[in-house]
């Protein structure tokens, strides 16, 4: 199927090359952090994670959130829904191929990294999240493999392909729990160590997915012949404004329960993050910038008038996925390092190779998702085409 | 078909011509059997459950003092890094404030405040940087419980980094080779990407002698012995003087201990 994604017109191919030009020059920075070793990161001995494990994070979220187009047709039958399951499917593979391979930049030994599974150890969250998320991509590449084939071929899926739905959905909510654990088991980072993380890492991921699901909707009805419809959009939309509004409030019950209580190893991250520590401010802007978007996408997606609005809600799902990137992109793993367990402040901040692998990463990402797409719109063009022109030949011979 | 059964017959009797002579003749290292053999000098000390214990009063005698930091960073081929973003330490100094965030304040005694205390890796009972490790490649050793580490197995993932509260862990950001001073035969050099970090000296346990920072302080300012021996140094220690220990409330029960 994937020769339909080898013919496009000149658009096409120039985002394609683009996206390579991205993706080489991502791989040229990786040989250099391989052959220099991870000194080429911003990465020291108190901030050791940091930008990439960060955009696996965020990551893990985007993947999670084709449930929410999944759900709503299956469980519900909500029919509106019924052409973008496959475009969410076709999300969540890309982003956990994208999480995989931040994870993969991320190791030091990345040649070993198959000892995780030489040495299978569960009593490590980490053996989990890799687990979870492999799973993950094998249910979804099912899945949407069996269904698209079903469409193009113009018949009913298999029905044992239902209970393998089902179950997609449970898991896709795993996979983001599975990776909060990964942060908020951990007694030596009080920052992380919070109940609310995972509830907050799915919210979030509730809102940023769907809201990246319209700007795509947005971007295909302009450049293809593929509608999503107003329908489905406003539903997604309303999706969004839920989740974001679940977000901010699990945010502002950390900060409450950190700041009343008062208990100091609690409050210095957020002390770090929103007004800085010991001059060190490096994030403050960000925080604060993430902070004033939330609002302002709050009072986009609430009020009626303006989501409905298509101009308005363009500028809402940017102004969420931007705020909710700083946050889990950004200031969330950074500021469990800072300050440290032995109070020092260590800034980071991403370098210029760092960045550029972290660009080739999400290229690779992009490309899958513009190859799944227009793999899809192709097979939905065709058989539309086919039916037209059988429509006709049947007005045509009784005519 | 690069060689015949002639030839191979010739190669083969040439080779085994050529060992048995060195052998007769001991030119090839090893072919003594004196050589082969692992003949500890002492034998190796053992216990049931390591741990050491700092005497602060003792070690602020001598200010300025770093002897059992360079000892230890000697023997384990650690490097020195000129950016501090790379630095790699088994044993360093912190003071006070930092060593026991929970149990600073203002007016704490003068004999405390701002003062350095040596710390290294707590080798805890209940250590979270096990815990966490997807590879197993950091474990406790059940005989003596040493936090161990396979440097030979660890991916480089830094979960056990973030998992460590006391910062004891480091990572090889860069190649360390060409960072160590003076290269010591007896322990290995890493290779960059994996994390590393103070193993209580289980090598120089092995052959009997104690660990490297405990040699090296003339004060006798640390203390080494087994908590399961009624009898050792450190029982005695604890029994009679008052000692804390590095964030206890996490539960890690850590093994490194300090009089104040």
């Amino acid at each position: 199927m994937i020769e339909k994604a080898l013919h496009g017109d000149k658009g096409y191919w120039s985002w394609v090359t683009f996206l390579m030009a991205v993706i080489g020059i991502g791989f040229l920075a990786y040989m250099r952090q391989l052959e220099y070793g991870l000194t080429t990161t911003g990465l020291s001995r108190d901030v050791t994670w940091g930008f990439y494990i960060a955009q696996f994070t965020f990551m893990v979220g985007v993947a999670a959130s084709a449930v929410m187009v999944v759900l709503p047709y299956y469980l519900h039958n909500y029919k509106a829904f019924s052409k973008l399951t496959i475009l969410g499917e076709f999300i969540a593979i890309p982003s956990v191929i994208v999480c995989m391979l931040f994870i993969f930049v991320d190791m030091g030994q990345p040649f070993r990294v198959l000892n995780v599974m030489l040495h299978p150890t569960p009593n490590s969250l980490m053996f989990w999240d890799m687990t979870v998320l492999g799973g993950y991509l094998l249910l979804n590449v099912v899945i949407s493999q069996i269904t698209l084939d079903a469409e193009r071929k113009g018949i009913a899926p298999p029905k044992w392909i239902k209970p393998v739905i089902y179950l997609s959905i449970p898991w896709a909510v795993s996979i983001h729990t599975v990776t909060a654990f990964l942060y908020s088991g951990l007694a030596a980072r009080s920052f992380w160590m919070t109940a609310v993380l995972a509830p907050r890492f799915l919210a979030s991921a509730f809102s940023a997915g769907p809201a990246l699901l319209i700007l795509l909707f947005f971007v295909m009805r302009k450049f293809t012949k593929f509608d999503a419809g107003k329908e489905s959009v406003q539903k997604l939309a309303l999706i969004v404004t839920y989740a974001m509004a679940v977000n901010v409030f699990l945010v502002l019950m950390e900060v409450f329960t950190a700041v009343y209580s008062s208990i100091p190893e609690h409050m210095h991250h957020l002390e770090y993050l929103y007004l800085g520590m010991d001059g060190h401010t490096r994030l403050v802007p960000w925080m604060w910038a993430s902070s004033i978007l939330a609002i302002i996408s709050l009072v986009l997606l609430i009020v009626p008038k303006f989501r409905k609005s298509e101009g308005i809600l363009i500028v809402a799902c940017i102004v969420t996925i931007g705020s909710l990137w700083i946050d889990k992109g950004l200031g969330m793993v950074i500021a469990g390092f800072i300050p440290s367990p032995l109070g020092a402040v260590t800034e980071y901040w991403p370098t210029w190779n760092e960045f550029a692998i972290s660009m080739g990463v999400y290229a690779i990402g992009a490309l899958m998702v513009t190859v799944f797409y227009k793999m899809t719109l192709t097979v939905r063009h065709q058989l539309y085409t086919e039916i037209d022109r059988e429509v006709q030949k049947t007005a045509a011979s009784r005519g | 078909m690069g060689i015949d059964r002639r030839k191979f017959l010739t190669l083969a009797g040439v080779s085994a011509l050529t060992v048995i002579g060195n052998k007769v003749s001991g030119v090839v290292p090893g072919a003594n059997s004196e050589d082969v053999m692992f003949v500890p000098d002492k034998p190796a000390l053992t216990g049931s459950r390591w741990a050491m214990v700092f005497d602060a009063r003792k070690c602020l005698e001598e200010k300025n003092c770093t002897k059992c930091i360079e000892a230890c960073h000697k023997v384990h081929n650690v490097p020195q890094f000129d950016n501090p973003k790379d630095e790699i330490k088994w044993v360093w100094k912190e003071n006070f404030e930092n060593t026991f965030p929970t149990q600073e304040f203002e007016n704490v005694t003068e004999q405390l405040k701002d003062k350095p205390f040596i710390v290294m890796c707590n080798h805890c009972d209940n250590p979270p940087c096990v815990r966490v490790c997807p590879t197993q490649s950091t474990w406790k050793r059940e005989k003596d419980g040493i936090v161990m580490m396979d440097m030979h197995r660890c991916i480089g993932c830094r979960y056990c980094v973030a998992a460590c509260p006391y910062g004891s862990r480091s990572f090889n950001w860069r190649d360390p080779r060409p960072f160590i001073k003076e290269t010591n035969p007896e322990f290995p050099t890493r290779t960059r990407g994996v994390v590393e970090k103070c193993n209580f000296c289980a090598d120089l346990l092995a052959k009997g002698k104690l660990p490297a920072c405990v040699t090296a302080c003339d004060k006798g300012a640390l203390v080494f012995g087994d908590l399961e021996d009624p009898e050792s140094e450190v029982r005695k220690l604890l029994k009679d003087r008052f000692a804390i220990r590095r964030k206890p409330a996490l539960g890690t029960n850590p093994q490194v201990y300090y009089l104040v």
